[in-house]
């Protein structure tokens, strides 16, 4: 049916650009000699594009009518208000069509409006995320306290099916969450750092020119690899993988470990630090190594005293951006770090995180309305101030890094 | 001597460079080893998913001569479809297998070797032929059926057969019958098209990839659809005509922004608004496709504003200067050179959206779907999430399976990848 009525549309309106270019061609037409008269202001397929916008627009117009009030506008009714605002456009187009008539204008101010539209795109997905996030997380706190939730220990959101238990304070105790997700984000980081940073330091440094175009890709391509790929690497290879290295030892490590999925997160994460710190590291002025190595510094030294020290508001602006990364990655934990609340400090155990709760609380059956599924919003909320928040710190340093040197 | 080489050649000088020689070589070493490590690491995560999914390419089948027994199928000889949806094809599979095996006879070991061969994949075979022409009842057909997954994972070597056979999921019994099968050719392997053409299953042996398939193509088409006009449209705004104003400033921010919040947010975002909110179907594509749009739009926004950029400005000046309009210089010039920008940063964001999982979670596209989607709006999975759902499933088979996936998935955005470097590679032009 939505098919048919934008098929209806895009007719009329090329219908209606053909209508329009005709018309002008012959009305702008010098009589005798054909061409177009000097007081012809745009060219005739102005003046189809105008009508055709015209038409395609009133279309659209009543279309949404239709779509927003179904029961009031349907059938026959919808039928007539379509046929009369097509049929307005032509004849608008039939009446301002001539030599006088600024088309191109009117179309230019038509495209320029669209192309806003479209930037406005953007703004509305912002705002949809922080209207939907914050209206649920508003009524998930009506039912449980902005404290409990902050500092509760306990985190046990099926309780909250029972009628009698539902919204009492501890069961939606979000510091498991919490300290799983920075334990993950730890092991995280603590693989992607050094190895981010060292490959970076290496393909800028030392690296020949074509070592650096047969290297960097390949580590580019560990960005690209979807992270339910990684998800399944690290439960299928390397949690067994762990947890046979452990028993070699005498320690018994369940396959879903905070340390399984951390380390594969940080192998996606290298490739971000990598690649930013070696831009980072590149912006740092030829002048600074000359001088080093003037003074008779080696490369070593000159990167430990010299670059590193300038690039590392840069890095650390990178670093940040790879916890963000941390953070926010879902597929991995889902699948390799548990679903169980652990408040734990070790990272052999398995543990949750933020997004694992999120999707282990909005799949499978869903009551909108219960405290179950809109601690979900309010654990998106969480997620979303807190990347948000490295992201805007990250920017505004690596931003006012570049104004140092430039 | 004099002081000069006296003060770099003695033992201490000597010494000190060697020290600082050292640290220069084990520093360089460290960045060699870095790289070493993420090449091991995207070595080792290739060469175990291929090594446990290259066998799901292949599996083993079993030729049985099948006899469609009037008596079981159709008693009243009517061949309407009424009588034979009620038929008992089962039971025709079963004395199929007998058959073949004359020589037992006790209960517990013919449902043993029942077992050889994929219940419901066999049954649906001959029902679907049946179906198709009921003429075929009363005849004796030579068929080729797939073997049950315990079966097919033992003939490639996945089950020990050396372990205790309580500890097995085949019997002693049942390995000595297939064993004999396999010799006489009679249970063969051959190339999987069900993987390719066949849809999810509760049974590994039937499960396939092609629903999966469909309902990512159609959600990518949905959101190449919605966010490349989009993308384009926003980015020529913010490069062209934009005013310098507050206004501007916020949606620049706002895209920086949109480009680094997590990709579930935009899954709760879907759930939320266009579930919830304007009533859209669960688990459907369209919703699907439109969260996907939404999540690539920066990503296309991105490209699309840097391959205007890199446009040289004396082609607007040109065509200024020749009496074009600002907007027709940069429909008629700019935005065609940057065509190939354009076009590289859309593939790569529609790869991005090919390997994207989570948003899809949020918004109930992990159903268990047994049919190829026909429709935007009707339920469909998606080849990643359908990755993420056979992964739970602790039998070998499936983890075969789930490589095996993983490996199509692999391939096509790396191909998806290498298109758009071609493009670029081909198309682009410096100034």
């Amino acid at each position: 049916m939505i098919l048919e009525i934008f098929l209806l549309i895009a007719v009329s309106s090329l219908g209606a650009f053909f209508f329009g270019k005709h018309l002008a061609q012959s009305r702008l037409a010098l009589a005798p000699v054909g061409g177009l008269s000097d007081r012809a202001h745009s060219l005739p397929g102005y003046h189809g594009y105008f009508a055709a916008w015209l038409v395609g627009l009133a279309g659209f117009a009543v279309a949404a009518l239709g779509l927003a009030y179904p029961k009031l506008f349907n059938g026959g009714l919808l039928l007539a208000l379509f046929v009369a605002a097509v049929g307005g456009g032509f004849a608008f187009s039939y009446r301002q069509i001539g030599a006088g008539f600024r088309a191109r204008i009117q179309v230019e101010r038509f495209v320029k409006g669209a192309l806003l539209l479209c930037s406005g795109v953007a703004v509305l997905t912002t705002f949809g995320i922080v209207f939907s996030l914050v209206f649920e997380s508003l009524r998930f706190f009506e039912q449980v306290p902005l404290l409990d939730f902050l500092t509760g220990l306990q985190w046990s959101p099926q309780t909250a099916l029972r009628e009698d238990q539902a919204g009492q304070s501890g069961a939606f105790g979000a510091v498991p969450i919490f300290t799983g997700t920075f334990m993950i984000t730890a092991v995280a980081m603590f693989v992607a750092a050094p190895i981010g940073l060292l490959i970076a330091i290496y393909l800028s440094e030392y690296a020949t020119k074509r070592t650096r175009a047969i290297v960097k890709p390949f580590v580019e391509i560990l960005a690209g690899v979807p992270t339910v790929v990684y998800g399944f690497f690290a439960l299928l290879t390397v949690g067994p993988a762990i947890r046979g290295f452990a028993e070699g030892f005498g320690f018994s490590v369940p396959t879903q470990s905070a340390i399984a999925a951390g380390s594969v997160m940080g192998v996606m994460i290298i490739p971000f630090i990598s690649s930013l710190s070696d831009d980072v590291i590149n912006a740092v002025p030829q002048t600074l190594r000359d001088g080093s190595y003037a003074l008779g510094a080696t490369k070593s030294e000159t990167m430990t005293n010299v670059i590193f020290p300038a690039a590392l508001p840069g890095i650390i602006g990178a670093l940040l951006l790879g916890v963000s990364r941390a953070i926010g990655e879902t597929m991995i934990v889902v699948m390799a770090a548990g679903r169980a609340a652990n408040l734990t400090g070790n990272p052999f155990e398995a543990v949750t995180t933020v997004t694992v709760q999120i999707v282990s609380l909005l799949t499978g059956d869903q009551e909108f309305d219960s405290a179950k599924t809109l601690a979900a919003f309010a654990l998106g909320l969480v997620l979303f101030v807190l990347t948000l928040v490295l992201n805007v710190i990250a920017l505004l340093i690596v931003r006012k890094y570049r104004e140092r040197y430039e | 001597m004099s002081a000069f080489e006296s003060i770099h050649q003695s033992d201490r000088a000597v010494k000190r460079m060697t020290r600082r020689r050292g640290q220069e070589l084990r520093f360089r070493l460290f960045g060699l080893g870095a790289v070493i490590a993420a090449m091991v690491v995207l070595a080792w995560l290739t060469i175990s998913l291929v090594g446990t999914g290259y066998t799901a390419f292949y599996q083993h089948h079993m030729t049985l001569e099948v006899f469609l027994d009037e008596a079981v199928l159709d008693p009243t000889g009517e061949r309407n479809a009424e009588n034979l949806r009620k038929a008992n094809f089962r039971k025709i599979i079963q004395e199929a297998i007998y058959a073949r095996f004359p020589e037992v006879s006790e209960r517990r070991q013919k449902s043993a070797l029942f077992k050889i061969v994929s219940a419901s994949g066999a049954t649906n075979q001959v029902r679907q032929m049946a179906y198709a022409n009921p003429a075929l009842v009363g005849r004796t057909l030579t068929l080729s059926v797939p073997t049950s997954d315990d079966v097919d994972q033992l003939l490639k070597g996945y089950i020990d057969r050396d372990a205790p056979e309580k500890r097995r999921k085949i019997s002693n019994q049942q390995i000595v019958w297939v064993d004999a099968l396999k010799a006489t050719g009679e249970i063969k392997s051959q190339f999987n098209w069900t993987f390719f053409t066949g849809v999810d299953s509760r049974d590994p042996e039937l499960a396939g990839i092609a629903g999966a398939v469909v309902g990512s193509l159609m959600a990518l088409a949905v959101a190449f659809v919605v966010s490349v006009p989009a993308g384009v449209g926003a980015a020529v705004y913010l490069e062209e005509f934009a005013p310098q104003n507050r206004f501007t400033d916020f949606i620049e921010i706002n895209i920086n922004n949109l480009a680094a919040v997590p990709s579930i947010v935009f899954g709760l975002l879907g759930l939320a608004v266009f579930l919830n909110f304007f009533g859209m179907p669960r688990s459907a594509p369209l919703v699907g496709g439109l969260v996907l749009a939404l999540m690539t739009l920066p990503t296309v926004i991105i490209a699309t504003r840097a391959a205007l950029r890199s446009v040289s400005p004396s082609i607007i000046d040109g065509a200024l200067s020749l009496g074009a309009s600002h907007t027709q210089a940069v429909f008629h010039h700019k935005v065609p050179l940057a065509a190939p920008g354009i076009l590289t940063g859309s593939i790569i964001g529609m790869a991005q959206a090919l390997g994207e999982t989570a948003p899809l979670l949020m918004i109930g596209m992990v159903a268990f779907v047994t049919e190829i989607p026909s429709g935007l709006t009707e339920p469909a999975s998606a080849l990643p999430v359908q990755i993420f759902l056979w992964s739970d499933s602790a039998e070998r088979a499936w983890a075969e399976r789930t490589s095996a996936a993983i490996i199509v998935l692999l391939m096509v955005l790396v191909t998806m990848n290498a298109l758009a470097i071609f493009l670029r590679t081909r198309l682009e032009r410096r100034w």
